[in-house]
């Protein structure tokens, strides 16, 4: 029972960063009706936001070299020799902060990437789209291993989340073992805000009807005389900024390098697909049952009964939905059907 | 000479032997001669090929890797302050190149896929005229070129390679390692390992699955199990898993109160990472701490895996904070030269480029088969790891191994590992035939 409970844990905290990359990829494909195969890399920028902010509070104020020292001693973080405690506690909550940096950084690469360059490709084939789109995730990827090299760079979380909660308490369960790490835990309640204030956006605002109206028929809203592609642009930015912040968040979970986007790219798209594609809730479904699915994959009770099922699991559910339900758990009629 | 005797015998008598006579010289000309070994150089320079990982995840082992080839080459050529050509014991290097050539090199990238591993290696020795190969931050790369080598009659001098099979069962007549491998680590962390947690211990390995990852499992087994160690699990990971978290969760209920992490690179971080932050340093099983070793470890990946390396054991082939005069030197070059202290790749690769070269000077010549016997059996001293031999029987070194723990005191941003122990070669020699393989025949081969 522990080890059931610990991996539906595990599948919902995978699950929330595919859905949180899946809502981004499906937010743009149901709007501008592009293949967005640069997502992951937003994905990876927002994790460098979050590296380039903590880089900048603990900018290293060098000691003086002793006489005969060959290289350096260790360096003071600007922020401790500047602020000392305070400086240090701010360091220490450098993640969560970064948020405030990432937003409008994200914001602005959306807007920039849209109006620079997937604009150009609204009407060309879906080929084109993915080459370019890809194209550009290459070229991102290998600014920032320029910049910050090629291996991965730790990022800590704020050091009251660092240890493990007791989930067997809070179960009741006195004679069990059910402990998952706070930072986890806060990323899976991150993920189902930040989902939810789409929704919101989308379902309560005048602003995301109107988005929603273009996503059905964009040549009827703009007949009613409304500029959709100007609102398209911004869905794009906010596409960006989710995608961002899923990789601030993460940054404590997984040391980012320059790679980390395409990691979670194949399989974001395999959610969207499994999902429905432009289905935003199907992403989000699609994305917790597909890291539920792999993490009890992965139990060791599970592979000694079929080797290696854990690699493949997440394909071969995606090749069951599509042969059972076409068009994916929640996907609509005639979205890349022509 | 009377002409006016001349038969037609005598007549073609003469001629042949005044033909012979002429084409003699040709013989033994440069050009004639490059016929009997691949690359034979024929100028005033001789070129190696330094095959390193310049892209993907082990770029900046490839980069560290580079800058030790580079002061090698500077070292060879008579430049800098001569760095371990001042401590090393053979003395046929003077600084002037290698049997009176400078050494000129080429590079490629490896990318850490065997495929373009040996790609470049291919261009390297067929358009570029390399004479060696070397470099490497993979088994799985090493094992590949070595084979690739082996067939073109070049010489592999690998560097960073763990695995057992590189000199064990895939070991190539052409193909040598300065590089400790697995079992090394195995026997040199055993004993520390028991003195430090006891021979009561059930351990749970994560395990990249490869070559390396595998020979690694198996000799840490074999070490932890002689001490009376149980092994509750092995489970295999696929490389580049990123989120390890499905695999380390079962641990928490195994009953293992040991966690033995077979990975390397950014895997070994992850790993690591992602097991300190399910708790399992502050838990306690059997009533014992459990703990978490890293039996391969390098300074790189310990600058990735941040505070959470601290206090973990592991072993290592050299660290730059060894106190010996061949450390010190080479620390003092490379450190002048770059600012920041050398890695285990950098020096395993530096040592390398000295051995081929030094070999060749002792053989008095390029030529494969004669610089395979200079090489095989060697003893030296003065590179770093105290008296080492070349073994004849599968070309691995045999040399001191290091065990080191996570520092938690650091004096410096690369003062990460401290050396706990300094394992001594008897105890790190095994039987050739353990791990199979055949050398094959040491022939001379054109390219």
């Amino acid at each position: 029972m522990d080890a059931i409970i610990i991996q539906i844990l595990n599948g919902l905290d995978k699950g929330a960063a595919y859905a949180l990359i899946a809502l981004g990829l499906t937010l743009v494909f149901g709007t501008l009706g592009v293949v967005n195969f640069a997502h992951g890399a937003l994905f990876m920028l927002g994790a460098f936001c979050a590296v380039s902010f903590n880089a900048l509070l603990t900018w290293p104020i060098q000691p003086p070299k002793a006489e005969g020292q060959l290289f350096a001693p260790k360096a003071i973080p600007f922020m401790e020799h500047q602020f000392g405690e305070l400086g240090a506690a701010i360091v220490n909550w450098s993640v969560p902060l970064s948020i405030l940096i990432a937003i409008p950084v994200m914001l602005l690469i959306g807007l920039i990437m849209e109006r620079g360059l997937i604009r150009h490709f609204y009407k060309r084939p879906h080929a084109d789209q993915i080459l370019v789109t890809f194209g550009m995730a290459i070229v991102l990827q290998e600014i920032v291993k320029k910049i910050f090299g090629a291996n991965p760079i730790p990022q800590s979380a704020p050091e009251m989340f660092n240890g493990t909660a007791d989930i067997a308490a809070w179960l009741g369960m006195s004679d069990a073992f059910i402990v998952y790490p706070w930072w986890r835990l806060i990323y899976f309640v991150f993920a189902a805000v930040v989902i939810g204030a789409v929704f919101a956006f989308l379902n309560f605002t005048t602003y995301g009807m109107v988005v929603r109206a273009g996503m059905r028929d964009r040549e009827t809203v703009g007949l009613l005389g409304i500029d959709i592609e100007k609102r398209f642009t911004v869905v794009f930015g906010i596409a960006a900024v989710v995608a961002g912040l899923a990789g601030v968040m993460y940054t404590p979970i997984l040391p980012p390098d320059y790679h980390i986007g395409m990691e979670f790219l194949v399989l974001s798209f395999v959610v969207v697909v499994v999902g429905g594609m432009g289905s935003l809730s199907g992403a989000v479904l699609a994305g917790f049952v597909l890291g539920i699915l792999q993490s009890f994959a992965s139990m060791n009770e599970v592979k000694s009964i079929f080797p290696g099922i854990d690699q493949i699991i997440i394909y071969l559910i995606a090749v069951i939905i599509l042969l059972t339900m076409p068009r994916g758990l929640m996907g609509r009629a005639g979205v890349m059907e022509d | 000479m009377h002409f006016d005797k001349m038969n037609r015998r005598g007549f073609l008598t003469s001629t042949a032997a005044l033909g012979a006579g002429l084409a003699m010289p040709t013989i033994f000309t440069s050009a004639s001669r490059a016929q009997e070994y691949c690359n034979m150089p024929t100028g005033d320079t001789v070129v190696f090929g330094f095959n390193v990982p310049q892209t993907g995840a082990y770029a900046d082992e490839g980069a560290d890797e580079l800058r030790a080839y580079e002061l090698a080459v500077k070292h060879l050529n008579g430049e800098g302050d001569g760095g371990l050509l001042n401590t090393f014991t053979s003395k046929a290097l003077k600084g002037s190149g290698v049997l009176g050539k400078k050494v000129a090199f080429v590079t490629g990238d490896t990318q850490t896929k065997s495929d373009a591993a040996r790609d470049s290696a291919k261009r390297m020795i067929e358009k570029e005229g390399a004479i060696m190969i070397t470099g490497g931050s993979s088994s799985g790369v090493a094992v590949a070129v070595q084979g690739l080598c082996n067939e073109m009659g070049i010489i592999f001098m690998a560097g960073l390679t763990h695995s057992n099979d590189t000199t064990g069962k895939d070991k190539k007549r052409y193909g040598f390692r300065h590089f400790f491998n697995a079992y090394m680590s195995g026997q040199a962390l055993g004993p520390v390992l028991a003195e430090e947690y006891g021979t009561d211990r059930r351990a749970y390995h994560l395990t990249a699955d490869y070559t390396w990852g595998w020979t690694q499992e198996e000799s840490i087994i074999n070490a932890t199990e002689k001490l009376g160690w149980e092994t509750v699990s092995a489970v295999r990971t696929p490389l580049g898993a990123g989120d390890f978290s499905q695999y380390i969760t079962p641990v928490l209920n195994s009953g293992a109160d040991v966690l033995i992490l077979n990975h390397y690179g950014k895997d070994m971080v992850n790993s690591l990472t992602q097991a300190v932050q399910f708790g399992l340093r502050d838990k306690q099983v059997n009533g014992k701490d459990f703990q978490v070793v890293v039996p391969l470890f390098s300074r790189l990946m310990a600058q990735g895996a941040g505070k959470n390396i601290e206090g973990i054991l592991g072993t290592t082939n050299w660290n730059w904070s060894l106190q010996d005069d061949a450390s010190q030197a080479f620390v003092k070059s490379f450190g002048e030269e770059y600012g920041f202290p050398p890695s285990q790749a950098a020096h395993t690769c530096y040592v390398q480029t000295l051995l081929y070269a030094d070999a060749c000077e002792r053989a008095g010549t390029f030529a494969a088969p004669e610089v395979i016997k200079a090489l095989e059996g060697f003893e030296f001293d003065g590179m770093g790891n105290g008296p080492t031999l070349y073994r004849a029987e599968d070309h691995q070194c045999f040399k001191k191994a290091l065990v080191v723990r996570g520092n938690d005191d650091k004096q410096s941003e690369y003062d990460l590992l401290k050396v706990v122990k300094e394992v001594d070669r008897e105890a790190l020699t095994y039987d050739a035939s353990i791990f199979g393989g055949d050398l094959g025949p040491n022939e001379g081969k054109s390219c």
